[in-house]
């Protein structure tokens, strides 16, 4: 008999691969994770920033369920910045730059801390496959492991291909050799796949930089921590440039266009429309005279990226010799000097309507995907489905039933349904304006929504989950005192207060519906709400301030779990359900919906067709219940 | 055969008794079978014309879409009548499945004797009512509004029926409902990019009240619509005439001269209608609803006070009242809820003796008897030109339905809370909030709703992109 070496392998070291091996690991698997380069292990390949808004969300909800991600933000983020401060709680985002060193730092050392996961350099060619399941990999080297399950997380390396102007070079980031024998096997399993291209700017040399006349973006007085597990913020912060380019800088890259990789026609595969090239910018949006660029240093002060900056908002395949030249035309770099020149890279991926909502491939058990290759784009997408495929692959390793995140439950749960349900036009990102249940998702209460439930799936260790007890019976105790308090309209006024004199008495959380009533004014009027912490008195002011809209919300939710609980049976077969159109038939079976909803949310699906559906599994349910 | 969605099934398409033609229809995947086998050609095989023989024999199974004339025999052999066949296969289809048309003289025993011996062949059975038309629409053959439409228009009794309902089927409502649920995606299209963008320097970072202008409008536009639905509701359930006045004014009379046969029961002993008696009547194209009603005095027993509460009731409902009154004996009369707009008849002209009653000559009243019939034509010329004045417009109907209204009603009042708080200065997100909850209560009308749709319209608006 053959026994397994690991339960769990996964592949690649990127940051759905860091997740998934670390969550793997914390429920317990037998974990390896191989990647043909141990140091470049939570290496940030592109812009050197973690968060943002919707991003922020999954770094939250990352750390909710015990991940890496926003611990390792902690210990190197050195720019934090709460975007939307100013707007309502729902849609702020933290973010924050990162020292790529000390994040890089940070999350192997992280992963250093799980003692059943090891760290296997080795460039991953084949998978082992028997009895129609996945039983382990194979590496360059020709070594091979056994696995229960395997993950596989290998970003742009699939078939990479950078371009500069006219020149291409295979790679999966660069200097870096990309994987072909792997994305031959994904073929092979007669998985449908595609092609996209994302793009990175040059990097500059800070000391060449002229920033006398740059605008400053400074990091935030009171840096707020992305970790639950954290209260403070020791990383130096620093501050960030903003300059803009300028129609001299716009005539040189027009003049030059048709020298660029993705407007000569030599890239075949799709870019974000939310983060063009600098090419694009100035194409599409021809009218406009200038465009933003933040100089964001990719180090602190002395650090091994100490004198890079990232240029965020011209990322460009334009050749080398029109790169140097627009960039110069930019206010404060005219001296610059280019360290690495920008390109874009084209990579496979794998359609993710392949895969059910735990992220497993569905042409073969054992085997998840995760990250870029699923068609996303962005570290935090990659580090929400990881955590999601590297738990699932320990699940099923053990023979547990996968662990689901629906919509109404997780940013990462609506992140999943998108991907799986409809899948990519062009490389995924988060939004805010994705997630229907704004304003119940939000990164304040990611732990709320998602610890306890992470304890349950095994994917949570005990540290968090204690702390995460400890904070929720004092907003549970909170939350009582406040509706215990009351006033009355004559009482309130007397504070100050100004409710309609109808008589009626209001506890402090309806109180905290008004204006101009937050929680500092109630522990004005009762001096015994003082032992309350910041956390959680933020947390009763924000139920205060959105309660009708949760209430709505939560209604909407109630009904949208309805559609959810109704299952789809995994075999069923579209062809025998009466009333449907090919069409519809065709796209039910491409995505095999898990459940009713999703059935619902496949793109051109009408409500003829799920009415068809409903009413064939209603007959069906009530034929085996007749057995 | 047991019922399901997939059967083939069959149903007399135009309407039942004699006619000229009845038209029979048969859906599903085992049409042309049963084509073939009432066509008598063999079953096997396509059977079907091939490209190069153009001419088409009775030895054939029909090209698609052209009409061919087939004997159609049962099972036996024997005939059962010669009829023009139209064979429509899936997709191009009315239900988007393969359809078979059997145009068959009309008489009640060809089509009993043509569809009983399809379903002897136990290739078929017989539709649900609706069958076909919802098979259209679970194959995505027509959306919600144009399914419903299609309803109404087989109702339709009236031509002012049958020109709303043609008007929703061709779509005219649906684009109107899209054409709202565009502006709000516009509108949050613009709040959102504030709150996901708030870096760009494309994109305003407060939230934009000029970007809720069209929003105002659109209130405006739903309100009306509402408002609007009271007429259309007319056109759809009829136009509501309430007859009211003292007892034995002669109240039944006219009612029953308006509906030329005896509805009511007449007689001359005050309070005999005792209830609301009503009857149906087209005027001007439009259904219309008269109402007998108790005659109004203070009522002699519990019954008829029962009946005048329900005559007062009546008349509060109606889109118009006629009050009738003895010309004779005027003094009776019940004026004090006589409204701006009411039809007045003085009745049992026969009975004046050529003297002209008080009030003759004014508008609105008319000298009638509806004993002998005298004085009618003008009063009906006048209620039908009431009705049409009310009901005929040229602007698409919209809101027709209890359906649509309920979601209408909702979308109103997701966007009034949202534009008050934006008024109060509440957060973009909750603004947001209520213009998503609007449009989708309006994409559910027609069933579509994404949030893709959101993301597009950002990205075309705004250069955005670090």
């Amino acid at each position: 008999m053959i026994t397994n070496t690991f339960d769990v392998i996964v592949i690649g070291g990127g940051h759905a691969g860091a997740e998934a091996a670390a969550a793997a690991a914390r429920f317990g698997a037998r974990t390896a994770l191989v990647t043909h380069k141990l140091s470049t292990i939570g290496e940030m390949s592109c812009n050197p920033a973690i968060g943002g808004l919707g991003k922020g969300h999954l770094v939250r909800e990352v750390d909710a369920l015990d991940g890496v991600m926003g611990r390792a933000a902690d210990r190197g983020g050195i720019q934090f910045r709460m975007l939307n401060r100013s707007k309502g709680p729902a849609v702020r985002g933290p973010r924050t730059q990162a020292d790529r060193q000390l994040y890089r730092e940070a999350v192997q050392d992280i992963l250093r801390e799980y003692p059943n996961l090891t760290l296997i350099e080795d460039g991953v060619e084949d998978l082992i496959v028997e009895h129609d399941r996945v039983a382990g990999v194979i590496g360059q080297s020709g070594r091979s492991w056994r696995a229960g399950a395997v993950v596989v997380t290998t970003g742009t390396f699939l078939k990479g291909l950078i371009h500069i102007g006219e020149k291409r070079i295979p790679a999966g980031r660069v200097g870096e050799a990309p994987a072909i024998g792997l994305s031959d096997r994904l073929y092979g399993l007669g998985l449908t796949m595609g092609r996209l291209k994302t793009g990175t700017p040059a990097r500059l040399r800070s000391s060449s930089i002229d920033w006398s006349g740059i605008e400053m973006q400074p990091a935030d007085a009171d840096p707020i921590p992305f970790s639950f597990l954290n209260d403070r913020i020791t990383v130096p912060q620093i501050a960030c440039g903003i300059t803009w380019t300028s129609a001299e800088v716009h005539a040189v890259i027009g003049d030059n266009i048709h020298k660029s990789a993705v407007y000569s026609g030599a890239i075949a595969g799709r870019g974000p429309r939310y983060c063009p090239s600098i090419e694009d910018k100035v194409k599409r949006f021809a009218d406009r005279d200038k465009h933003q660029v933040f100089l964001e240093p990719e180090g602190l002060p002395g650090s091994e990226y100490g004198d890079t900056v990232y240029p965020n908002g011209i990322s460009t395949s334009l050749p080398e010799d029109v790169q140097e030249a627009f960039i110069r035309k930019i206010a404060g770099l005219e001296r610059v000097e280019i360290q690495r020149f920008g390109y874009a890279i084209e990579y496979d991926y794998v359609d993710p309507r392949e895969l059910t909502p735990d992220l497993a491939v569905k042409k073969l058990p054992g085997l998840y995907l995760a990250g870029q290759i699923n068609g996303t784009t962005g570290y935090e997408e990659a580090a929400g489905q990881g955590l999601v495929a590297g738990l699932n692959a320990a699940r099923f390793a053990a023979g547990n039933d996968p662990y689901i995140l629906d919509r109404s439950r997780a940013y990462i749960g609506v992140m999943i349904d998108d991907l799986v349900t409809r899948g990519v036009s062009e490389p995924y990102r988060m939004f805010t304006s994705r997630a229907e249940y704004r304003l119940t998702l939000r990164a304040d209460n990611a732990d709320q929504r998602l610890t306890e439930e992470g304890v349950s799936a095994g994917v949570v260790g005990s540290k968090r989950r204690e702390a995460f007890h400890v904070k929720r019976s004092s907003i549970d105790a909170a939350r009582e005192r406040l509706q215990s308090l009351t006033l009355t309209p004559n009482e309130a006024r007397a504070q100050g207060i100004h409710v309609n004199q109808d008589g009626k008495r209001r506890n402090g959380l309806e109180l905290m519906g008004y204006d101009a009533v937050d929680f500092a004014k109630l522990r004005a009027v009762w001096p015994e709400l003082s032992d309350v912490t910041p956390q959680v008195a933020e947390q009763m002011e924000i139920e205060a301030q959105y309660a009708g809209y949760l209430d709505r919300q939560e209604a909407d939710i109630v009904a949208f779990r309805r559609d959810e609980d109704m299952r789809m049976p995994a075999d069923l077969d579209y062809r025998a359900i009466g009333g449907l159109s090919n069409e519809a038939k065709d796209k039910l079976s491409t995505v095999r919906p898990a459940t009713l909803g999703q059935a619902a949310r496949i793109e051109g699906m009408t409500p003829g067709a799920i009415t068809a559906v409903l009413g064939y599994l209603k007959r069906a349910a009530k034929k085996s219940a007749r057995g | 055969m047991a019922r399901g969605p997939s059967d083939t099934i069959i149903a007399l398409a135009s309407g039942s008794g004699r006619a000229g033609v009845a038209v029979i229809r048969i859906s599903g995947g085992g049409s042309a079978a049963l084509l073939k086998g009432m066509t008598r050609l063999p079953t096997s095989g396509t059977g079907e014309a091939g490209g190069g023989v153009s001419r088409e024999t009775s030895s054939t199974f029909p090209r698609p879409r052209h009409a061919v004339i087939r004997t159609l025999h049962d099972d036996q052999g024997g005939f059962l009548d010669e009829a023009l066949v139209l064979w429509m296969p899936a997709p191009h289809s009315y239900t988007g499945e393969d359809v078979a048309e059997l145009h068959v003289h009309g008489g009640p025993a060809v089509v009993e004797a043509v569809i009983g011996a399809a379903l002897k062949t136990r290739l078929c059975r017989i539709a649900e009512p609706g069958e076909f038309t919802r098979r259209a629409f679970d194959a995505g053959r027509m959306d919600l509004t144009q399914a419903e439409a299609i309803g109404d228009l087989i109702d339709a009794e009236t031509e002012g029926q049958r020109r709303q309902a043609g008007r929703l089927y061709q779509g005219e409502a649906a684009r109107v409902f899209e054409g709202w649920r565009g502006l709000l995606v516009s509108a949050m299209a613009a709040l959102e990019a504030s709150i996901d963008f708030p870096d760009e320097a494309d994109i305003p970072g407060e939230i934009n009240l000029t970007a809720l202008e069209p929003i105002e409008a659109l209130a405006v536009d739903l309100e009306a619509a509402l408002g609007d639905a009271g007429r259309l509701a007319s056109v759809r359930d009829g136009f509501r005439i309430a007859i009211l006045g003292p007892p034995n004014a002669g109240k039944s009379s006219l009612m029953n001269r308006l509906a030329r046969r005896e509805a009511a029961i007449v007689s001359p002993i005050p309070g005999t209608t005792r209830d609301v008696v009503e009857v149906r009547l087209v005027l001007a194209g439009y259904p219309v609803w008269v109402a007998d009603t108790a005659g109004l005095r203070e009522a002699a027993d519990a019954i008829e006070a029962e009946g005048i509460r329900r005559a007062l009731t009546r008349a509060e409902e109606a889109d118009l009242r006629i009050w009738v009154s003895d010309a004779s004996d005027v003094s009776r009369e019940t004026s004090s809820t006589f409204r701006e707009g009411d039809l007045r008849v003085l009745n049992k002209a026969d009975l004046l003796n050529g003297d002209s009653p008080p009030l003759a000559g004014s508008e609105d009243v008319f000298v009638v008897s509806a004993r002998t019939g005298a004085g009618l034509d003008p009063l009906e010329r006048r209620l039908a030109q009431i009705v049409r004045d009310r009901l005929e417009t040229d602007e698409a109907p919209l809101v027709t339905r209890a359906r649509h209204r309920e979601l209408v009603e909702e979308a109103l009042a997701a966007i009034e809370r949202g534009l008050e708080g934006a008024r109060i200065g509440i957060g973009a997100e909750l603004v947001s909030e209520d213009l998503r909850l609007a449009a989708r209560a309006l994409g559910r009308i027609t069933g579509s709703i994404d949030a893709e749709d959101l993301l597009d319209r950002i990205f075309s608006q705004f250069c955005v992109g670090k």
